[in-house]
């Protein structure tokens, strides 16, 4: 294995387009010759609505740039380019604008042409029941209980996460472009090494130190590239951007970024277990990592992430100074909440109406170990949810309002113990859930992913079988 | 003579880890930092779980991170994030009471 020729992998961000990557260090990390240059476009960090409602959160005028900047470079190099998680959630509408944005970046520049494979992760709901119905176990992640029918009828959207092999396969077709639905992070940068020859471990190991691209570098710095140059059963990570480096405590802190336990990293299939890595400065700009183990699970299961309409959502913002009423706030909104249960039934069945209290505790809710007993001034958002808009705005206004004509003893500010910002109602995009982060057993893990090829050149993009 | 967490680590953050917990990452450049820090007992399961006010078996993860001379630990969400009434989608900011904490 160490005879095998080294691998270099350039990744320039770790989010494509959430904000725009820098071309700088990308470029210089071009001139270094990478074999493949691959980078993560997705999250479940903005939380459920994106996938639930299908929409992007990056704005595509920078998704077009960042993939314009990766497809350039990739179609000069010669080097295939990959992309995962494609527009935010990995869903086909996603992966579908992502190609689109390519042809048409390629007919613009005339690009002589390419072979692109688009690699589709989105899971009807209804194929999710017919397995619950064929006695198949969705089983719970992270402490939740397995998926039921009512988990999937509140469900409207799911995507099922892929592990390397998806990438592996349409790489190994040829492919110089890859647009993939819903990935592991890790998986975009282990498919080409896999695909190399590289074991399991280094492969995942190395895509797990480079997915947030210059994250895992100091000082602080986003949208920077990266290189990992990979040989034998270790990876070199070198920071492009002049001011940043690799070091042992920067990398080994990144290895333990956003994952409860900081010593393994699941994908369908298994782990890298990282108790034994080892980091070593190799020069003032890289790391040497190694010592990563990959622990194969017997059954591969593969995630799937789901989210769900749960209303329309208005909003309205009340400002208070008065120190008594501040005193009493909650006192306050127990009335402001009777007043919308005598109206509209208890808080939880018809409808969600929550209080944030800026400037106490909304930050942190029940977590807050020391709200202030006695704060200056208070904004509460009044956050109010039902299935109907206008019944959405009615519990909004209510509730609202009525801290405004909140009954408290001995208020001496009797023309309303409320400072309304604006007496208008926010309309709020609609409340999300994340319903499903569960994962399905598989025989194979292409079960769940279809796969699109396409021939593009500067005048035409035409489908083909392979 | 005692020192505070802040005094002490070089990176306190809280971030998701997946949809259903925050987890809180307390980093130290020093190693002599981390070793007192670890050694002094003022940061354990236990511990957290008071500051936050959670039942300790809401902690559900707690490392204590070697090779990044780091502690770690992370808490089961009330609620998904995102879901309605949430106010930290990515949980970044739930780290503000580590601060404080003494450290003898």
């Amino acid at each position: 294995m160490d005879a095998m020729k080294a691998v270099k992998i350039l990744c320039p961000t770790g989010h494509l387009s959430f904000t725009p990557l820098e071309p700088d260090s990308f470029h210089r990390g071009c001139e270094l010759a990478p074999d493949f240059i691959a980078a993560d476009a997705g999250s479940c960090d903005m939380g459920p609505r994106p996938l639930g409602a299908d929409q992007h959160v990056s704005l595509e005028a920078w998704q077009r740039q960042d993939l314009e900047y990766m497809l350039l470079a990739s179609r000069r190099l010669g080097v295939p380019m990959i992309i995962g998680s494609a527009s935010d959630t990995g869903t086909d509408r996603g992966v579908d604008q992502f190609v689109d944005l390519i042809t048409d970046i390629a007919r613009e520049h005339r690009l002589p042409p390419f072979k692109l494979a688009a690699i589709y992760s989105e899971v009807p709901v209804a194929e999710l029941k017919r397995r619950l119905a064929a006695g198949r176990r969705i089983e719970g992640l992270d402490g939740r209980p397995d998926a039921d029918t009512t988990t999937l009828e509140r469900t409207h959207r799911a995507v099922a996460v892929m592990n390397a092999e998806p990438m592996r396969k349409a790489l190994k077709s040829g492919a110089d472009v890859v647009i993939a639905g819903r990935s592991s992070d890790c998986a975009i940068f282990a498919a080409p090494l896999l695909n190399a020859g590289f074991s399991p471990a280094i492969s995942y190991y190395t895509g797990k130190l480079m997915e947030c691209a210059s994250f895992c570098a100091e000082p602080f710095m986003g949208k920077e590239s990266i290189m990992g140059r990979v040989q034998g059963e270790s990876v070199e990570v070198t920071a492009m951007h002049p001011g940043q480096r690799c070091t042992p405590a920067s990398i080994a802190s990144h290895a333990m970024y956003e994952r409860t336990n900081p010593l393994r990293e699941y994908v369908a299939g298994g782990y890298v277990d990282m108790t034994d890595c080892r980091y070593e400065q190799v020069d003032p700009k890289t790391t040497r990592a190694s010592g990563a183990r990959f622990v194969t699970d017997p059954v591969v299961k593969v995630k799937i992430e789901g989210a769900g309409m749960v209303g329309q959502r208005r909003l309205a913002i009340v400002g208070i100074r008065d120190p008594y009423t501040i005193g009493l706030i909650d006192k306050a909104i127990a009335w402001g909440r009777g007043k919308l249960e005598e109206r509209f039934g208890p808080a939880g069945e018809s409808y969600q109406c929550f209080f944030h209290v800026y400037g106490r505790d909304a930050v942190m809710g029940a977590l807050e170990p020391s709200p202030p007993r006695q704060p200056h001034e208070l904004c509460i958002v009044v956050e109010a949810l039902h299935r109907d808009a206008k019944r959405a705005e009615e519990i909004c206004a209510l509730g609202a309002r009525n801290l405004f004509y909140a009954r408290l003893p001995e208020v001496k500010g009797t023309a309303g113990a409320a400072a309304m910002m604006s007496d208008e109602i926010l309309i709020g995009e609609p409340g999300y859930e994340w319903t499903l982060n569960h994962v399905i057993p598989v025989g194979d893990p292409l079960e769940l992913f279809r796969f699109r090829y396409h021939r593009v050149d500067a005048n035409a993009r035409e489908e083909v079988t392979s | 003579m005692s020192a505070t967490l802040r005094e002490l680590a070089s990176t306190i953050r809280s971030k998701n880890a997946g949809v259903d917990h925050i987890t809180f990452d307390i980093i130290f450049r020093s190693r002599e930092n981390f070793e007192r820090v670890r050694d002094a007992g003022v940061i354990t399961r236990d511990t957290m779980a008071a500051l936050y006010r959670v039942e300790p078996s809401r902690i559900t993860h707690f490392v204590v991170y070697e090779p990044g001379n780091a502690i770690k630990f992370t808490i089961r969400r009330s609620r998904p994030s995102g879901s309605p009434g949430e106010t930290d989608v990515f949980g970044s900011q739930q780290y503000a009471p580590l601060f404080d904490i003494a450290v003898p």
